[in-house]
């Protein structure tokens, strides 16, 4: 089985973001960047379903496969596709370094408009080999919660979303979804595309070896094609800050204050 | 003038809440375009005459025209479904915007219909104008620590709002309740819903609560979550819990209930921060919600940074007193 994740760079959740002087960005120096955290949790579920299906070597928990994946005999193969900066490349390697077996990078500058990055990742994913493209459900940047389901519409694949498991067996997905007051249960048919979210997946750390893998794997690197973008950025903005907050009080003698405040002055009981 | 589509959410049967506030964001851009607000939702062929009439409720917020959109092949969970017969319905008359709800359900709707449309969408949205004609909207990014000012270039423009913001506004008319019937044919195979697994007590999602009582890494264990229980409970149907990442992680709590830049983003009216720390990830989550209250026994606790009123103090002790105060108050 060949399963595709698409991943984005993100900054740290850390990160203290900082508005550039043009006013319509963020200032890009001393930020710290990382894989977006749900994009790791895809990542994860590539690396165990290809792991369990004979890709690498035999799915033992959590062991790095990146020992095993230059033996992975054509059995199975985890591609990381992105689209971003030259500087993404450091992101794609340290997913090679996890076990994936090649990276693609489409060098470009993604914006707030998912339609348009799912159309520059879609011009890589057609045609491809992947009986799976994995995303993570969204990008904690633009959050905007949509690149997997438009890349979806793009190939004319079947599509679930917010999926905390996966299950494959015999051309067909079982995912799990995570959705309001429970788990629905949806099958896809392969190939597929699904979304992941927080669920039966915990990321893994490279191992010594795997960073010393990673160097020889392939990381292929293309100019994304242009595509025109129709969300236009006109300003950020610092969140207006909240108002002096004020401490009612301690322990449980301060609860009918508490609640007098609640009712009285915020008017929220 | 072409309209402005609210798309509505029912589940089994009943209308939601969301579903006002997206009709009277609607109504807002409409009353400024000069057109009017059609409310729609899509259905099997059974139902649809229900649905139909279940939406013209939202009359009361704006809505001149609702819709059930009967599509063939129709059942609960298929969004596939309801993805190809909305595409249809908006391509065959023409709306100049199309407002969604950025719910879970309208989260997994949205971008397979914009995509079908060729369309760009901006979710979960906090604010709207009409600008020269544009939709020009405001939207949380980088977890909450910045906001962007969007514009939409063409048409339709695309958006979903988050839940709680928008305020439900009376705009009564009368109402033409109408079903139609869109082809859901361009669709991809191969989507089969195979069941649903409730989870216990969570028949409110926390992103949709109107209150909601979080708690913390001090609430030391799981087995003493009865005590949060009980002070949702006070506060009524609109509440629900949340949880911070470490309960989540720790296997305290599901992660439905996470709240933060991992979890969900929620803006209810009234936030209660019981034994969480206040972590950047955290604040992510829930920092644009109405009034925030925090009970920490660390007086020097971030969390108390951003809340508008604090009880230093042991949450055991704190809670239940709280519950106690909030169930005289309502006089039961
Ligand atoms: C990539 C990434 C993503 C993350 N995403 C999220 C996210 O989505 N949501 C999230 O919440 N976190 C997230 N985190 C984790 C975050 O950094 C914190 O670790 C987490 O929020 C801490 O949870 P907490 O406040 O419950 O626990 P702690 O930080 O341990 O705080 C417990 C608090 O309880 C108080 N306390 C203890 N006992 C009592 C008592 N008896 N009475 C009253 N108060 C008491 C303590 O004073 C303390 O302030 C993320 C971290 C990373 C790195
Ligand atoms: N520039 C990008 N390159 C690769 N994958 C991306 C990019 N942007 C978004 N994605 C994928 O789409 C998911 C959802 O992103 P978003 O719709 O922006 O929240 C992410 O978790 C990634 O898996």
């Amino acid at each position: 089985m060949n399963i595709t994740v698409c991943v984005k760079r993100v900054p740290d959740t850390e990160a203290r973001i900082r508005i550039s002087s043009g006013g319509a960005d963020i200032e890009r120096d001393g930020v710290k960047y990382v894989l977006s955290p749900y994009d790791e949790f895809a990542v994860e579920a590539a690396l165990q379903l290809v792991e369990g299906a004979g890709g690498g070597q035999a799915a033992a928990g959590p062991a790095p496969l990146a020992g095993g994946a230059g033996t992975a005999a054509g059995d199975g193969r985890v591609t990381l596709v992105s689209f971003g900066p030259e500087a993404t490349k450091e992101s794609l390697r340290a997913g090679l370094a996890l076990g994936a077996h090649r990276a693609v990078l489409l060098r470009g500058e993604p914006g707030m408009d998912g339609w348009a990055t799912a159309r520059v990742l879609a011009s890589e994913l057609e045609g491809g080999d992947a009986d799976l493209v994995l995303f993570g459900i969204k990008a904690v940047d633009d959050d905007q919660q949509q690149v997997g389901p438009m890349v979806a519409e793009l190939l004319g694949r079947p599509c679930a979303t917010s999926v905390a498991a996966i299950d494959v067996d015999g051309g067909v997905a079982t995912c799990r979804r995570a959705v309001e007051g429970g788990q629905e249960v949806v099958e896809l048919d392969l190939p597929a595309v699904v979304t992941v979210t927080k669920g039966r997946y915990e990321p893994r750390y490279a191992s010594l070896r795997g960073i010393m893998m990673a160097k020889r794997k392939p990381l292929v690197e293309k100019e994304a094609p242009a595509v025109e973008a129709g969300l236009v950025v006109e300003r950020l903005d610092l969140p207006p800050a909240r108002p002096e907050g004020r401490i009612v009080g301690e322990g449980a003698e301060a609860v009918p204050e508490l609640v007098r405040l609640l009712r009285e002055e915020a008017k929220v009981l | 003038m072409a309209d402005v589509l609210a798309v509505a959410e029912v589940t089994d049967g009943a209308l939601k809440s969301v579903s006002r506030e997206v009709v009277s964001a609607a109504r807002g851009i409409a009353d400024v375009l000069g057109c009017a607000v059609e409310a729609a939702v899509c259905a099997g062929s059974e139902e649809v005459g229900g649905v139909a009439e279940g939406l013209a409720a939202l009359a009361a917020q704006g809505a001149d025209r609702v819709a059930g959109i009967e599509a063939a092949g129709w059942e609960p969970g298929r969004v596939d479904v309801s993805a190809a017969a909305l595409a249809g319905h908006i391509r065959g008359r023409g709306h100049a915007v199309v407002v969604f709800a950025a719910t879970g359900p309208g989260r997994d709707l949205a971008p397979r219909v914009a995509a079908k449309l060729g369309r760009p969408l901006l979710t979960d949205v906090t604010g709207v104008e009409v600008d020269g004609g544009e939709i020009v909207a405001t939207r949380p990014v980088f977890a909450g620590k910045a906001l962007a000012r969007v514009r939409v270039k063409g048409t339709p423009a695309l958006l979903s709002i988050r839940p709680n913001v928008f305020a439900v506004e009376d705009s009564p008319r009368e109402v033409v309740s109408d079903v139609v019937s869109a082809d859901a044919a361009e669709r991809p195979d191969g989507y089969r819903v195979r069941g649903f697994e409730a989870s216990e007590g969570a028949a409110l999602d926390v992103s949709e609560a109107e209150i909601v009582v979080s708690g913390g890494r001090g609430m030391q264990d799981p087995s003493n979550w009865h005590v949060l229980a009980d002070l949702r409970d006070a506060l009524g149907e609109t509440a629900a819990l949340g949880a911070s990442r470490a309960v989540v992680d720790a296997g305290w709590r599901p992660h439905a209930e996470q709240v933060g830049q991992t979890g969900k983003t929620v803006t209810p009216k009234l936030y209660f921060a019981m034994a969480i720390s206040g972590a950047i990830q955290h604040l992510a989550g829930m920092r644009t919600s109405g009034v925030i209250v925090a009970v920490n026994r660390d007086a020097d606790a971030p969390i108390f940074g951003v809340a508008d009123y604090g009880i230093v103090g042991d949450v055991f002790q704190v809670a239940p007193r709280l519950a106690e105060a909030i169930r005289e108050l309502r006089g039961d």
